[in-house]
C-alpha cells in the first residue's frame, strides 16, 4: 500500500468514523488545530487507524502524531517494515 | 421573614412517544392517542414483555452533527432535544460572558443516564477486549451528561447539576431547581429529565421482575391505568424540559408565564426496593407536604397528574394515598394517568407530566386515562375515564415514585 493509498482509506476513515470535515482534510492539517480533534478525539482516531489497517500504534508513537501528514506516514511506515 | 421569592414556568417542551413537540403531545393527549407498539428497537423475540411506547420520527442527525452523535447517549439527546424547545419558548439566551449566564442552570432527572452507551460498550470490552472501548463512553453513560451538554449549549453558568431517583428523578429535578431559585442561588432553571432505556437489558430485567405489561398482542390497551385487568406499565422514553424563572424577572421582561410554582414535596417510604409502601402513607406525605409547602388546602387541588403506572402495586397505593392527603375531596378531585398514552417515561416522566399538568390547567382540559374499562374495588377515584374533559382548575398536582421507596409531589398553580 503506498501514500496515495493509504492517505485516501486514512481519509474515508475520518469522515466515516470520526465525522471530520472532509473539505478541511489535507496532508497539513493539524488534527486539533485545523480539524477540531481534542484528547477523546485523538484516541478515537488511534482506534480508527488501528482497525481500518490492522497496525498496533503504542502510545509513545501517537505522540508524534499531529497532523494528517504524519499520519498516513506512521501507517506507511508500520505497513512496510 | 423576608418575603419567599417566587418562581414561575416560561418556556416548555417535550420530545414523547405521542409527540415530539408541545401541539403534538397536546394533540395526543386529548385524542386519548396510546404511543405504544412493538418493540423496534432490538428483537425482543422470547422477551416476557416485546411492546413499549418508543419516541417515534425522532432522527437524531435532524438535531446533532454526526461528530457529536459519537458523544451524546440517545438519553442526553431526548433532553436536550426538549431543552432546546423550552429555552426557545422562554425567549431567554445567554452569552457566555453574561453576568446573568451566572444566574441561570440545569437541574436535569434521570434513572439511569445512558444506558445504551453503557450496553454497547460493555459488549464491546466482552467481545472486542480493553483496548476497543471508546474513550468517549463514560462521558455518554453518565447520568449528570445531560446538565452538563444543556449547561454547555445554552451557556448556563450557575447551579448545573443532576438528581438520580428511579422515577421520580424529574419531578425532583423540578422541585430543587424551584428550591434553588427560591432561595436566590439563581435567577433561571433549566429543569426536566430524559429516559432512553427501551433496550434488551432493561426490558429483560423489568420484565424478569414483573413489572410489565404482557399484553403483547394488543400493545396500545396494555398500559391500562387503575384498571382492573391492569398487568404491568409498558416502558416509554422521551424527556421533558421546563425553564423555570423568578417571578419578577419573568414579569419585568414581559415574558409569557404558563404557570406559577406551587409546592414541592417529598418523602421516601423506607419499606422495599421497588415495592411502594402498602397503604398509601408515604406517597400521601409528599402530596401533603407539597400543599403545604403551596399553602392550599385539598379542597384547592383541582386535577391530579397521577403517577398511575398501570402496575397493580401502584395504583391501588397511589389511590389510598391520594384518600389520605385530600380526604373526602379525594373522591371529588379528577386523577388522570397520562402513562396511559405516553408508557412510563422512567426519569423523564416527572417532567413530561408535569407540563401535562400546566397544560391542563392552562387550556381548561383535563387528559383522560385512556384503557379504562372495568372498576377495581381498590381504585374507586374519578380518574377522567377515556375522554378528556373540560374543568377549569387553580391547583394542579403531579405526582411521581420511583423505585428505592422515592415520593415526589409537585403543585403548580396559575399565574396570578
Amino acid at each position: 500500500m503506498d501514500h496515495a493509498d493509504i492517505e485516501s482509506r486514512l481519509r474515508d476513515v475520518l469522515v466515516s468514523e470520526l465525522g471530520l470535515d472532509a473539505a478541511k482534510i489535507n496532508l497539513e492539517a493539524n488534527f486539533e488545530q485545523d480539524l477540531d480533534v481534542d484528547s477523546l478525539g485523538v484516541v478515537e482516531l488511534l482506534m480508527a487507524m488501528e482497525d481500518e489497517f490492522g497496525v498496533k500504534i503504542p502510545d509513545e508513537e501517537a505522540e508524534h502524531i499531529h497532523t494528517v501528514g504524519e499520519a498516513v506516514d506512521l501507517v506507511h511506515t508500520k505497513l512496510n517494515s | 421573614m423576608r418575603e419567599r421569592r417566587r418562581v414561575v414556568v416560561t418556556g416548555i417542551g417535550v420530545l414523547t412517544p405521542i409527540g415530539n413537540d408541545i401541539e403534538s403531545f397536546w394533540s395526543s393527549l386529548m385524542a386519548g392517542r396510546s404511543g405504544a407498539g412493538p418493540i423496534t428497537r432490538f428483537d425482543p423475540s422470547g422477551m416476557r414483555c416485546r411492546i413499549a411506547a418508543e419516541v417515534k420520527d425522532y432522527h437524531a442527525e435532524d438535531h446533532f452533527e454526526r461528530r457529536e452523535l459519537r458523544r451524546i447517549d440517545a438519553y442526553s439527546q431526548y433532553f436536550l432535544v426538549a431543552a432546546r424547545q423550552a429555552m426557545k419558548d422562554s425567549g431567554l439566551a445567554f452569552l457566555p460572558d453574561d453576568e446573568a449566564a451566572a444566574r441561570a442552570g440545569v437541574m436535569v432527572g434521570a434513572g439511569f443516564g445512558g444506558m445504551e452507551a453503557f450496553i454497547e460498550e460493555i459488549r464491546v470490552l466482552d467481545t472486542r477486549g480493553p483496548d476497543r472501548v471508546s474513550p468517549t463512553g463514560i462521558p455518554k453513560i453518565i447520568a449528570n451528561m445531560a446538565a452538563g451538554l444543556a449547561s454547555i449549549e445554552h451557556h448556563l453558568l450557575g447551579p448545573v447539576s443532576c438528581v438520580v431517583t428511579a422515577c421520580s428523578a424529574s419531578a425532583n429535578a423540578i422541585g430543587d431547581a424551584a428550591e434553588i431559585i427560591r432561595r436566590g442561588a439563581a435567577d433561571v432553571m433549566l429543569a426536566g429529565g430524559a429516559e432512553a432505556a427501551i433496550t434488551d437489558y432493561a426490558v429483560a430485567s423489568f420484565g424478569q421482575s414483573r413489572a410489565l405489561s404482557t399484553r403483547n398482542e394488543d400493545p396500545t390497551r396494555a398500559s391500562r391505568p387503575f384498571d382492573a385487568g391492569r398487568d404491568g406499565f409498558v416502558m416509554g422514553e422521551g424527556g421533558g424540559a421546563l425553564v423555570l424563572e423568578e417571578r419578577e424577572r419573568a414579569t419585568a421582561r414581559g415574558a409569557t408565564i404558563y404557570a406559577e410554582f406551587g409546592g414541592y414535596g417529598m418523602s421516601a417510604d423506607a419499606y422495599h426496593i421497588t415495592l411502594p409502601r402498602p397503604g398509601g402513607a408515604g406517597a400521601a406525605r409528599a402530596m401533603k407536604a407539597a400543599m403545604a409547602d403551596a399553602g392550599i388546602r385539598p379542597a384547592d387541588v383541582g386535577y391530579i397528574n397521577a403517577h398511575g403506572t398501570s402496575t397493580e402495586a401502584n395504583d391501588a397505593t397511589e389511590t389510598a394515598a391520594i384518600k389520605i392527603a385530600l380526604g373526602e375531596h379525594a373522591y371529588r378531585v379528577p386523577v388522570s394517568s397520562t402513562k396511559s398514552m405516553t408508557g412510563h417515561v422512567l426519569g423523564g416522566a416527572g417532567a413530561v407530566e408535569a407540563i401535562a399538568a400546566i397544560l391542563a390547567m392552562m387550556r381548561g382540559k383535563l387528559p383522560p386515562t385512556i384503557n379504562y374499562e372495568v372498576a377495581d374495588p381498590e381504585c374507586d377515584l374519578d380518574y377522567v375515564p377515556n375522554q378528556p374533559r373540560e374543568a377549569n382548575v387553580d391547583w394542579v398536582m403531579s405526582n411521581s415514585f420511583g423505585f428505592g421507596g422515592h415520593n415526589v409531589a409537585l403543585v403548580f398553580t396559575r399565574p396570578s
